[in-house]
């Protein structure tokens, strides 16, 4: 029994939820809610259990680290972390429609990392052997995982909202329009802050490690991109009463600009490639 | 139109001007898409590079509007003066604007609004009159509210209380900060410079190649005393780090240890472990095989210093050390290129290829040589840098983040107690409120009631 066989397994758990979250609105049933919750639930806590394991396992071979130093490692402790912050909502709000749209994202997160990422435990090259590691990546994660949950509720607002009979057919089971907005503006200010603290954590890091807190790298640069739409989303929201529409709208664009952020800059050279 | 339009002075104009928000949205949006320019156009790099990847007219284009090191340029760095300005001039004439709102002499209570909502606490008390409940309340509410008043209702008093307006200001520190950390950027800017130094293991460098291209003197001389690679199995690299001294006027005044993530910070400088490299070997060790006695003898040597061949038959000299040597359009890699003179014999070139140790047979001459190189010798390379701006810049850090908390998660809570006369007994119920529909922790609330309780509670 090790990290990868249980990562195998929880990526086919989440899927499993997945499935059960969708009967559970198609079917207006409870039972596969209930199931669905489980699931996840199992597959959450499967992925958090795998994840320190890996971390005793890099011990012993000798080069222990926190598994936050690749892609790999960091996509699957950003399912873990998003799968938790739906959960939280869940058990809050009551509503299980939700899980439609959120479990699939931890599904395919595992499932695009099993297959396309390097599962091996690498040691850590020097630049990275430091404290700072946990940290940054810690909070970067959660608010990359927050304005992940804050992009579904928006596509759900879309869909909720899509057609002026808010009840008719699948629509029902969704919560209300305004208890969306409400959500999504949580789950902004609740990123932006911790996105914040990323932001910072690394910056000190950097000028720790390299002389310089910022350099303009392509990450660098498009994290403040994306920190400086959310800033926006709440200006908008607090200075002009943006809402409903059109925060969803920018919820969904600041989210493309975090996956630009996220796998977008591997793409162009710098310090920050996971190459 | 409003009258007074055309009597606005320059001043009030030039005021309205860097107040506005369409200030702001406009630098941010110009540092937002100039920013993705800077990462999609290499910066920094060579002009040779950039004429071949644009071509001559976008190159002469790019060049002249200074995007090619476009982060230091001027106008990037007035964009963010510009920036400071607004924010700073901004929260002023809001803030001058809502500070009598924000922190009114005589604060707004409704009892309407208050008996609204549930009472978030209610008990009674036997045996003490309304007055005698008031005067029993009153030092716990003065101790933890920051403004109280008591007022008479039909059924008795109520006493109102609030604190927590200052939060309302934690948006104005989200927005120092901010200004905070620019201006810290534009003191670092202005003010410090960082520059590379590659030092052979052994030597010392006293002088700093900056990015710009010129160079400035250290005041000291930084010499690498030893340089240590460690590598994991798979040849990665582990852990390297360099052992320095300082030496100022011939003597060491500080010895420290360099590695990456741990600088050694010096009079306002520091000094980081930033790469390495390795370095052409200076010493071998060449192997003569006599082709006609068949006896063989090998001899060290360094680069560029003739070694005397046996019975004084003439000198070999190891000239050069190439990385890749090209030969009849092949590619032989690492090799030593050499120069055989012999006594009474024209000197002959003679070509020593590390990864192929029979090269030199095909040459058919007197002696098949072959060459081993010494030991490997690096250079460490530390990366320097003298950066005032930082310390500003990491209050800016705290600012921003105490700020967000106090903006997000803090605001003005409004107390109400009710004591009503209720046929000789006291009737207490307790509500609160919280600005922007917040909700004011249970626990809080919690509290209140226990300590009032204490003072006067149930009889």
């Amino acid at each position: 029994m090790n990290s990868s066989l249980i990562f195998s397994i929880v990526t086919f758990v989440y899927g499993f939820s997945v499935i059960f979250y969708v009967s559970a609105w198609v079917f207006k049933k409870k039972l596969p809610a209930r199931l669905a919750t489980i699931l996840l639930i199992a597959a959450a806590t499967g992925n958090a259990t795998a994840i320190l394991l890996r971390w005793y396992e890099s011990y012993q071979l000798g080069y222990g680290h926190a598994p936050l130093s690749n892609l790999y490692e960091s996509l699957v402790f950003f399912s873990f972390v998003f799968s938790a912050i739906y959960l939280f909502i869940e058990f809050r709000y009551k509503v299980h429609t939700m899980g439609v749209i959120a479990s699939p994202i931890p599904f395919l997160a595992m499932a695009y990392a099993s297959l396309q990422a390097d599962s091996q435990i690498e040691p850590l090259i020097p630049a990275l052997q430091s404290n700072w590691l946990i940290a940054h990546v810690l909070t970067c994660f959660l608010g990359y995982a927050a304005f992940a949950v804050a992009f579904g509720i928006s596509l759900l607002y879309f869909f909720k909202a899509s057609n002026n009979d808010k009840d008719s057919g699948l629509r029902r089971l969704v919560p209300d329009t305004e208890v969306l907005d409400d959500l999504t503006h949580r789950m902004v200010t609740f990123g932006f802050l911790f996105l914040s603290v990323g932001i910072f954590t690394g910056s000190i890091w950097a000028n720790q490690a390299w002389g310089n807190y910022w350099s303009w790298d392509p990450k660098e640069t498009w994290s403040l991109i994306t920190w400086l739409i959310y800033a926006a989303i709440l200006h908008a929201r607090f200075m002009r009463g943006w809402g409903g529409k059109r925060i969803a709208v920018l919820s969904v664009i600041g989210f493309m600009a975090v996956l630009f952020t996220y796998f977008g800059v591997n793409l162009l050279p710098g310090l920050h490639s996971y190459q | 139109m409003n009258i007074d339009e055309k009597k606005d002075s320059l001043t009030t104009k030039a005021w309205k001007f860097f107040a506005s928000v369409k200030l702001s949205v406009f630098v941010l949006l110009s540092l937002a898409v100039t920013s993705i320019m800077g990462t999609v156009v290499p910066q920094n790099g060579d002009p040779e590079m950039y004429r071949r990847i644009y071509g001559h007219a976008v190159f002469s284009f790019l060049n002249a509007i200074d995007a090619f090191d476009m982060y230091h340029c001027w106008w990037f760095r007035a964009l963010i003066l510009l920036l400071i300005v607004n924010i700073i001039i901004c929260s002023i004439d809001r803030l001058s604007s809502t500070w009598r709102i924000i922190f009114p002499k005589r604060p707004v209570f409704h009892l309407s609004r208050f008996k609204k909502t549930k009472p978030k606490a209610a008990w009674h008390i036997d045996g003490l009159s309304v007055a005698d409940v008031r005067d029993a309340f009153l030092p716990e509410i003065k101790k933890r509210y920051a403004y109280f008043r008591v007022e008479p209702i039909d059924s008795g008093m109520v006493i109102f209380s609030e604190k927590g307006r200052w939060t309302r200001l934690g948006v104005y520190a989200v927005h120092l900060s901010v200004v905070l950390m620019l201006i810290g950027a534009l003191i670092g800017s202005w003010f410090g410079f960082e520059g590379m130094v590659n030092i052979p293991e052994g030597s010392s460098v006293s002088v700093l190649q900056l990015k710009d291209g010129t160079t400035k003197p250290l005041g000291f001389e930084l010499k690498c005393d030893k340089f240590t690679l460690t590598r994991y199995d798979s040849g990665r690299p582990k852990d390297y780090r360099s052992s320095v001294s300082i030496i100022k006027s011939g003597k060491a005044v500080l010895q420290a240890n360099i590695r990456v993530n741990d600088p050694l910070n010096y009079q306002g400088l520091r000094i980081f472990q930033a790469s390495y490299g390795k370095l052409p070997p200076k010493r071998f060790t060449v192997y003569f095989e006599d082709n006609v006695s068949g006896l063989s003898f090998e001899k060290q040597g360094e680069l560029g210093e003739p070694v005397a061949l046996p019975a004084d038959k003439g000198r070999f000299i190891v000239e050069k050390y190439l990385d890749q040597t090209p030969f009849h359009g092949h590619n032989l890699g690492p090799a030593f290129l050499c120069r055989l003179e012999k006594k009474g014999a024209e000197p002959e070139m003679v070509i020593l290829p590390l990864s192929f140790s029979t090269f030199d047979k095909m040459r058919g001459g007197e002696y098949t040589i072959s060459i081993k190189p010494g030991e490997s010798r690096y250079y460490t390379g530390f990366q320097i840098t003298h950066d005032p701006g930082v310390p500003v810049v990491y209050a800016g850090f705290i600012l921003m983040i105490i700020g967000c908390y106090v903006t997000f998660f803090m605001a003005r809570q409004k107390v109400c107690i009710e004591l009503a006369d209720n046929k000789g007994r006291v009737e207490v119920a307790l509500y609160a409120l919280a600005a922007k529909n917040r909700v004011i922790p249970k626990t809080v609330i919690n509290r209140l009631a226990r300590r009032l309780k204490a003072r006067a509670g149930m009889k």
